[in-house]
């Protein structure tokens, strides 16, 4: 199990934002990526999970084995929080919420409507849903936005169970996590050209 | 596709899922006729199963935008297209959660709503079989529009003038159905082209709807 | 030397650039004799007067309405089969023609009814079926100009053609089973026995032809507008890159 890119430029609205990036995570593996506002790392993950193609270049991952959390969780107000993780999970094909609501301390919460939760709350109930997808490479974007330091604490307890078991973790974020976890800087693999595309699209430029 | 559907019928059930909205729309709808075109029964009576029917597709119309737009806006559907579900299944569940808790509750008050319009007693079979066949067309037809207006802000004028030229076909068969039905004629034809219409669209127009979800999700 | 290389846009407009005038100015003589050698130089109809002039604008722009909507229909499926960016854009630059030729038609048939059947409309098969035509023009065009993105424009209403010229066949059947109408007959067909008479037919086919070279005029004028709005748009993104 490992995640690997290669070459990999990817686009957003039909710019080419970065290219020409190459990596490979290990099982156990966590890579931390950093850059600017704007620079493509919501671009970058979305391109990797399978929301959007490639512009160029090739993702190597095992099908069906990334989950991918980002700024909105999807999670439904009107539901309970264990209602919402048993979606999942059933989704998934996963049965067991406990070790979820476990990790991110959501017993207590298990039964009120996730609409009655605060937003650190919330966050955790998103988090929490990466645990009942089953899936080994997890891929996040800002996951620790609204979190408090405990929460903190225990979102980075999560990820070390997971590489722990041999998971696979691919992060973009910028506080520090306390991970054993390399860093990759993306800002280097700004795309230069702002069109890197085929021959019938020169034209318009 | 279980969980899909439950969860789509406990959001719809639960404060603010608009169940039950349709419903109100759809008797507004009726008992306003009366009073644009005036209360002889015997006009009500002449126009009554067409006025139910295009209540009904109206009030299919009103509820479309809930079908996706939700699930968009929270990022619900950015995770089921990471999940092991094809985005097929998911328009297709998507569409019978919204046919159950939409079309079936206006096809089972129909006939109460055909009392109000002074509806000859011969056109109640017919009109409860026409919506009973018609109204998964429209929302199997009206998931494709919400699929192309989901990323759209305030897409909500521009999905009804995309999907009722769409509806046009199913109107025409279906209160043919129901308007023979009420004159003593036979329905079958129109019933037979709506069942083909209806069978026709589940089978294929959820592979259009979930290929213009993925690029609207990219 | 294949087709596909004028997906390339240079090219296009290279080409589009030089054959644009000779269309243009072929259309206008087309259009200059079929509608005067038909307005002037004809007889009156013995039944229908001198209103049965108007068949000189009224076919041609029926049938332009409807093969509009098929060049549509083949240059959306171009874009979605081979992905050029010239045929997405030639279909979002007929479209706006389609819809002129859909309301010239409906127009022009409203002029000729009102004599000839004694009301402006009616729900005659054909009528609705172009009124329904119309509308399928306007949702279609509406949708180009909701989606900012590009591609993802041109992939969205690639696919509503395809659904949309599914539905509209489906609706013309719908349409004539509902409503048996008043309209005449075809007017032309391959059938010589059928058609109206020769007088009536040579000036015609000099307006059709008219037609449809405006169309191609029109079409090649209009993709290339487009195409200089998507360049002016990259070098816009590229300065804001740089």
């Amino acid at each position: 199990m490992q995640l690997g890119v290669h070459t990999l430029s990817v686009a957003r609205g039909g710019i080419a934002v970065l290219e020409g990036l190459s990596f490979t995570i290990k099982a156990g593996g966590c890579l931390i990526l950093r850059g600017p506002n704007g620079i493509g790392k919501t671009t970058l993950l979305r391109t990797i999970s399978g929301l959007q193609p490639a512009l160029d270049g090739t993702i190597e991952a095992v099908e069906d084995s990334i989950a991918y959390a980002a700024h909105s969780d999807g999670i439904k107000q009107v539901l309970t929080v264990r209602e919402n993780l048993a979606f999942w999970a059933e989704v998934f094909g996963t049965r067991d919420i406990a070790p979820a609501l476990n990790a991110f301390a959501l017993e207590p919460l298990a039964d009120r409507p996730a609409g009655a939760l605060s937003a650190g709350q919330k966050r955790r109930l998103g988090l929490a849903r990466l645990l009942v997808t089953g899936r080994p490479i997890w891929v996040l974007d800002e996951p620790t936005v609204s979190l408090d330091v405990d929460a903190v604490a225990m979102f980075a307890g999560a990820i070390h169970a997971h590489l722990a078991s041999g998971g696979i973790a691919l992060i973009a974020t910028h506080i520090d996590l306390g991970l054993e976890a390399e860093i990759l800087d993306v800002t280097p693999f700004k795309a230069l050209a702002p069109l890197a595309l085929d021959d019938a699209m020169e034209g318009f430029l | 596709m279980k969980a899909l559907l439950i969860r789509d019928l406990q959001l719809a059930m639960r404060a603010g899922g608009g169940f039950g909205l349709g419903l109100a729309f759809f008797l507004i709808v009726t008992a306003l006729v009366p009073f644009g075109v005036g209360p002889q029964s015997a006009l009500l009576s002449t126009i009554a199963p067409g006025i139910l029917w295009l209540g009904a597709l109206l009030a299919c119309l009103l509820s479309l935008d809930r079908i996706l737009a939700l699930d968009w806006e929270d990022g619900t559907l950015d995770l089921l297209a990471c999940a092991p579900l094809p985005m097929e299944a998911t328009v297709s569940i998507k569409a019978f959660a919204h046919w159950l808790t939409t079309g079936l509750p206006l096809v089972i008050a129909a006939p109460l709503f055909g009392l109000l319009l002074n509806l000859p007693s011969a056109g109640y079979i017919p009109l409860v079989l026409s919506l009973l066949l018609g109204t998964p067309a429209l929302s199997v037809i009206g998931t494709f529009g919400a699929a192309l207006t989901v990323g759209i802000k305030r897409g909500g004028l521009l999905l009804s003038l995309l999907v009722l030229p769409l509806y046009v076909p199913t109107l025409i068969y279906g209160a043919e159905a129901a308007r023979r039905g009420a004159e003593g004629l036979s329905s079958t034809t129109p019933l037979m082209m709506l069942a083909g219409i209806t069978f026709g669209t589940i089978a294929l127009l959820p592979f259009a709807s979930a290929a213009v979800l993925r690029v609207n999700i990219r | 030397m294949s087709l596909w290389e004028y997906a390339n846009p240079v090219k296009f407009m290279a080409l589009s650039g030089r054959v644009l005038p000779v269309v243009a100015v072929l259309s206008g003589l087309c259009l200059v004799v079929g509608l005067v050698w038909g307005f002037f130089f004809t007889p009156d109809d013995f039944r229908q007067g001198s209103t049965v002039k108007i068949i000189y604008l009224h076919v041609p722009a029926a049938l332009m309405a409807i093969n509009v909507w098929l060049m549509m229909l083949v240059t959306s499926l171009v874009w979605i089969i081979r992905r050029h960016h010239v045929s997405a854009l030639a279909a979002k630059a007929a479209a706006p023609i389609g819809v002129v030729m859909t309301l010239i038609a409906l127009i022009t048939g409203a002029i000729w009814g009102q004599p000839m059947w004694g009301t402006w409309w009616a729900w005659d098969p054909r009528l609705t079926s172009f009124l329904i035509l119309f509308l399928f023009y306007l949702g279609y065009i509406a949708l180009w100009a909701a989606i900012e993105d590009n591609d993802s424009a041109a992939d969205l209403t690639s696919i509503l053609c395809l659904v949309g010229s599914v539905f509209a066949l489906l609706s013309r059947y719908a349409v004539n089973f509902w409503n048996q109408g008043l309209h005449q007959g075809a007017s032309l067909s391959l059938d010589k026995e059928k058609n109206v008479a020769d007088v009536f037919y040579q000036p015609l086919l000099f307006c059709i032809a008219g037609f449809v070279l405006l169309f191609i005029a029109l079409l090649l004028l209009r993709t290339r507008t487009e195409i200089r709005v998507r360049r002016t748009k990259s070098l816009l993104a590229r300065e804001r890159m740089a």
